[in-house]
């Protein structure tokens, strides 16, 4: 990889789209919805308790399965699609 | 067969196992040493992580605090998880890109330092060092209470098998004994709660069982422990929290120190591409997950059954007698982590909040005299499938699931400290024309003197052994993580920048740790007593690493905005780990 090619910094634009917008889920769901927003969604009612507990105990773990698995299979196409992935 | 004989079975089973695998996976090279080899697959990397991360206080601690604390502890849930979101985006695909052995080899490279090194070396040794110590004590405990064996004696048993795998086989010996490990700690953990769920709720996943009816009640079985609990002066376990600032703060600092753990971090160098390295982070949390989506349910479930057992007629009716109280109950008063003291003289059991003011008068109507029994928060898992009359075999189980937790951390943060000894200081330092087999050699040593170390730590464990995990994710989180990460997403941070900001954000978590907790946890020398009303805007010591991270990055910034740009070479390099195209596996220099 020759470096300063055209590509190769929209490459890591690319990257750096993908993990703003994954940190922002990341962030929300668990400094948001499970911490700072939950007397907000107070109202929403999960077996017995709130939705912001829920996602304390439960949803923000899931979730951040889902974005790690979510980001490698992007970021695997993006490589594909910039030629930098590995042979 | 006596539980005695059940619990040596299993122990002893999981032993042979781990040990048979050191045999087969024995290193040839200091490639296979540190890390193994670079051709383990990213599931099977993705379980050792599991086993590598989740320790004796995942395994045995973190259910019982978040049964005690109820919402305010889904710190520990969302912290120790939500930083393999970071690793996975931010650190391990571009480490595994460079290439090289171990944490320090990159920031010494990256900032053209040798002191950038030796800075990162100390951090690392005095965060995995710390870490160790609860694990060889956590063993310990796991030893003395499952084979009646003593503390010590058990530890030492424990430190032999560590040594056979770690010694002889490095990382690749570690990496097939985590995943064996992983196997045995997990389906340990999971088989109590699901038989416990089934019999509370009749949901056999425990993380949906958490939020299903209780059966008995009729009640979801959440608001029936509000209510149980409540009844008994105590807080609602649903709870919100008033400090949000301080529950921010402790999440990110649990965040960012899970991130910059050098023992969790060296496990990603050893799949064979970048794309692994992105897929192992996703499965290493799927395997974590597991065992964190369950104990939840684990905690909020065996504090109603506790309830339950003392108050078998409702918490309105009398509290069960002393001399009626169930067998499991017998067996933990004797390791003293459970006591009781009949305050009142009336031969019952009287479980309730008596530091609530406003539940006094309720208490003294009742001819209560003060809380009678006290119980141990790290016993609930243990005892769990006692307190659920589950058979004994599940017990045997429960003692090789606790052991192995305890024992792949363990190996993980040694194999992370005898590599920085071996590689960064002995050949990166004091005999850089060392062979290969010399340096593998001098693996081997500075690998058995940590495990001689930490087990004498381990056995005289200094006071300040439950204070250290903040110490761990202070200092992994304020200096590593934040080296690291700017390593690769800037290329204008600077070797004084990176130094200035490493050691102002370590000195600022560790005045902020010690002026509460005792400088070097000596206690009475505290500057200002550990009370909320002295924290500075409300934030714990043990939440400061956050804070402790944006000083490194300002420090590190401002620093290098005004001192020279780093050279051509080295701005190549962070271009290089950016694009995945061209990684070997780890190689040496």
């Amino acid at each position: 990889m020759s470096g300063h090619s055209y590509d190769a910094e929209n490459y890591w634009k690319a990257n750096l789209r993908l993990i703003f917008g994954s940190l922002i889920i990341w962030a929300l769901v668990s400094y948001g919805a499970a911490i700072l927003l939950r007397p907000m969604l107070a109202g929403i009612e999960v077996g017995g308790t709130d939705l912001g507990f829920w996602f304390a105990q439960q949803g923000s773990i899931i979730t951040f399965i889902i974005l790690i698995f979510f980001y490698a299979w992007r970021m695997n196409k993006i490589d594909e699609k910039f030629g930098v992935h590995e042979e | 067969m006596s539980q005695f004989a059940i619990n040596l079975l299993f122990v002893g089973g999981s032993f042979l196992i781990y040990i048979g695998i050191a045999i087969w996976a024995k290193a040839g090279s200091t490639s296979d040493f540190y890390v193994a080899g670079g051709g383990v697959h990213p599931v099977t990397n993705g379980m050792a992580i599991g086993a590598d991360w989740m320790s004796a206080a995942s395994f045995i601690s973190m259910a019982g605090l978040i049964a005690a604390g109820g919402y305010a502890n889904s710190t520990f849930l969302m912290g120790w998880t939500g930083g393999y979101v970071l690793l996975a985006m931010l650190l391990a695909p571009y480490l595994r890109k460079f290439g090289k052995f171990t944490v320090p080899e990159f920031i010494g490279d990256r900032y053209y330092s040798s002191n950038a090194r030796l800075v990162a070396v100390i951090c690392l040794i005095v965060a995995s060092v710390t870490y160790v110590i609860g694990q060889m004590a956590g063993a310990g405990v796991a030893f003395s209470r499952f084979l009646e064996v003593e503390a010590t004696n058990g530890l030492i048993i424990a430190a032999i098998v560590v040594f056979i795998y770690a010694v002889l086989g490095g990382m690749k010996g570690i990496t097939y004994t985590q995943v064996a490990q992983y196997c045995v700690l997990i389906v340990a953990y999971t088989i109590p709660a699901v038989f416990i769920s089934l019999q509370l709720t009749g949901n056999p996943i425990p993380g949906l069982g958490m939020f299903s009816t209780h059966t008995e009640s009729g009640l979801p079985l959440l608001t029936k422990l509000n209510q149980v609990i409540t009844d008994l002066g105590f807080n609602q376990y649903t709870a919100d929290v008033d400090n949000k600032l301080n529950m921010v703060l402790f999440t990110l600092s649990l965040m960012i120190g899970t991130a910059g753990l050098p023992h969790v971090i060296i496990r990603f160098f050893t799949v064979p591409k970048v794309s692994d390295a992105r897929w192992s982070g996703g499965w290493a949390l799927v395997f974590i997950a597991l065992l964190y989506l369950t104990a939840p349910a684990v905690a909020s479930m065996a504090r109603l059954n506790l309830m339950t057992t003392i108050y078998p007629e409702g918490t309105q009716a009398q509290p069960i007698e002393y001399d009626q109280r169930p067998g499991w109950i017998a067996t933990w008063e004797e390791t003293g982590l459970i006591t009781y003291e009949d305050k009142n003289s009336d031969g019952r059991i009287q479980l309730y909040n008596d530091k609530n003011a406003d539940f006094a008068a309720t208490a003294s109507e009742r001819g209560w005299a003060g809380n009678e029994m006290v119980v141990n928060n790290d016993i609930l898992v243990l005892a769990n499938p006692e307190i659920a009359n589950l058979p004994g075999w599940v017990i045997g189980l429960i003692a090789a699931g606790g052991l192995a937790a305890a024992l792949s951390t363990a190996a993980g943060l040694l194999l992370a400290i005898s590599s920085a000894v071996s590689h960064d200081l002995i050949k990166g330092r004091l005999n850089p024309n060392i062979s290969d087999k010399g340096e593998l050699l001098a693996a081997r040593i500075s690998m058995a003197v940590a495990i001689v170390v930490a087990t004498w730590l381990g056995a005289n464990p200094p006071g300040f052994a439950a204070q250290v995990v903040a110490l761990a994710f202070g200092i992994a989180g304020a200096s590593l993580f934040p080296a690291l990460m700017m390593g690769i997403f800037s290329k204008r941070v600077n070797n004084i920048g990176a130094i200035s900001g490493m050691l102002s954000g370590l000195t600022f978590t560790l005045v902020y740790i010690f002026t509460y907790k005792g400088w070097l946890f000596i206690p009475g020398t505290n500057t200002l007593a550990d009370s909320p009303e002295n924290w500075i805007l409300g934030i714990s010591p043990l939440s400061i690493g956050a804070v402790g991270a944006i000083v490194n990055f300002a420090v590190a910034f401002a620093v290098s905005k005004v001192t020279a740009e780093p050279p051509i070479e080295i701005q190549e390099l962070v271009e290089s780990v950016r694009y995945p195209r061209g990684a070997g596996t780890a190689h040496d220099h």
